[in-house]
């Protein structure tokens, strides 16, 4: 069988707030470790293939510096950036194309209003448009995992603290025919957790049309190896193992690397 | 007349937005002039067309004030150009994205669909010199830059192609054909390596 050739991605991810970085970045090397542009370089240099900005702003006021944000980064950074974090509207989506982010990720506005992810795609492109699915296990003893007979996993808003009633493999079904181009999805039973990426359940989201791009849960080198080579996954994303100076990027590629994934190494 | 001496033509999408690859010539220290059909290239420097979107789409755009006949009698003519990811595309006969639009026909062949995988093809690849592109000093290396494509072009003729890579089998990445280069991948995403490029072809051209 002939293989795809494509490296597996590994994408840092920043959460930032009135244009600044909010997660505790622990770099000593950055002249400003709070300024989003610095880390962006930075996590450029240790051979990150893409980077996610994450607007968790407050307030609209506060949102509205993303898109100071966005240019700047695209000025300075020679790789793929997608912007997610309270976007609703085609015309934002527009805008921070036209600014230089290469794509965006919906999540909430999404399932509030599925026809955003068309809009998108008809207006910019299927390849712009990430749709980010935040999910939790369907527990064993619930009506819809007895019916099946298979794991199953309910799509979560706002952050996590909606629960919608929807299934995770049905929205993705349907985000596919509306237009998404890459999925992102967090298992809200491993985010934060720090033990290793949720491979059950991207592993039965993998096998979709378009890639998926695992969050949630990175504990160290091995968990993306186990992302890749078990979960499947086409991407995976981080946060703390990153910004807490544990790993660096390049340490994890190397890594898996050596574990005969094909990764790109700078 | 303007005193600062550009040193390419950047084509600019709709809108006149200079894109990624504007910003990459930026960063590179390379001045260029944004051109499109309300000031279009004259043939006194290199062109580089940045295409996003539909084959089928961007042809149109590029009919309008029939830009695309101006660029491609410039071409014809000598004029240095490069073209990246559509850009790269519209230089052939046709595109199986938009049956019954006639592309450029400046490089003999179609562009087709991948037929196996996740499609678009969506990350970094690696890309290999072929027909002795990589050798010698003046060679051009192998390494990986970042693809975001459905389709590609088959060149009717092999000794067109500049660089391979594989996507569930080897595909052209890049062409170079007399005064034609053309990339598939976004050199202008791909780090220092595809700078390195858009740099290298800037100054065999310029």
């Amino acid at each position: 069988m002939l293989s795809s050739g494509l490296c597996k991605r590994i994408i840092p991810c920043l959460d930032v707030a009135n244009g600044r970085t909010v997660k505790g970045v622990k770099f000593q090397n950055l002249r400003d470790i709070g300024d989003p542009v610095e880390l962006a370089i930075e996590y450029q240099r240790q051979g990150a293939d893409e980077l996610m900005f994450l607007d968790i702003s407050a307030s609209r006021e506060e949102r509205s510096t993303v898109f100071d944000l966005v240019r700047s980064v695209a000025e300075h950074l020679s790789i793929p950036f997608t912007v997610g974090g309270g976007i609703s509207k085609l015309d934002d989506v527009k805008k921070l194309l036209s600014l230089g982010a290469d794509k965006v990720s919906i999540n909430s506005s999404a399932v509030q209003r599925p026809e955003l992810i068309a809009d998108i795609a008809a207006a910019c492109g299927s390849q712009c448009c990430v749709v980010a699915i935040d999910a939790r296990k369907v527990l064993g003893d619930s009506a819809a995992a007895k019916d099946s007979g298979k794991p199953s996993w309910e799509v979560l808003t706002k952050g996590g603290s909606v629960s919608t009633g929807l299934d995770a493999s049905d929205w993705a079904k349907q985000c596919v025919e509306l237009g998404a181009g890459e999925f992102m999805l967090t298992s809200w039973d491993t985010d934060g957790t720090q033990e290793g990426f949720d491979i059950e359940m991207v592993l039965a989201f993998s096998g979709l049309p378009i890639p998926v791009i695992a969050s949630g849960g990175a504990k160290n080198p091995q968990s993306f190896v186990d992302v890749f080579s078990t979960g499947r996954a086409d991407a995976a994303l981080a946060a703390s193992i990153f910004h807490d100076g544990l790993f660096t990027v390049n340490e994890v590629k190397t890594t898996l690397k050596n574990e005969g994934i094909t990764v790109r190494l700078c | 007349m303007s005193s600062t001496k550009f040193a390419v033509d950047l084509v600019t999408s709709v809108g006149g937005n200079l894109g990624s690859v504007g910003r990459s010539l930026t960063r590179l220290g390379i001045n260029f002039n944004a051109v499109d059909v309300g000031n279009p290239p004259d043939g006194s420097r290199p062109i580089i067309l940045p295409g996003v979107g539909a084959f089928g789409a961007v042809m149109a755009s590029l009919r309008e004030g029939e830009f695309d006949r101006a660029v491609k009698s410039l071409v014809q003519a000598g004029t240095p150009f490069l073209g990246v990811c559509v850009g790269m595309q519209i230089l052939f006969d046709s595109s199986e994205e938009a049956p019954g639009v006639a592309g450029l026909g400046l490089v003999k062949g179609k562009v087709v669909k991948y037929t196996q995988g996740k499609v678009p093809q969506t990350g970094w690849n690696e890309v290999r010199p072929v027909n002795g592109n990589g050798d010698g000093a003046k060679g051009w290396p192998s390494g990986f830059v970042y693809f975001v494509n459905s389709y590609y072009a088959k060149p009717e003729n092999d000794s067109a192609t500049l660089y391979e890579a594989d996507y569930f089998g080897p595909f052209c990445a890049a062409v170079s054909t007399g005064n034609i280069t053309a990339f598939q991948f976004h050199p202008e995403k791909s780090g220092e390596f595809g700078e390195s490029l858009l740099k290298r072809w800037v100054s065999d051209v310029v």
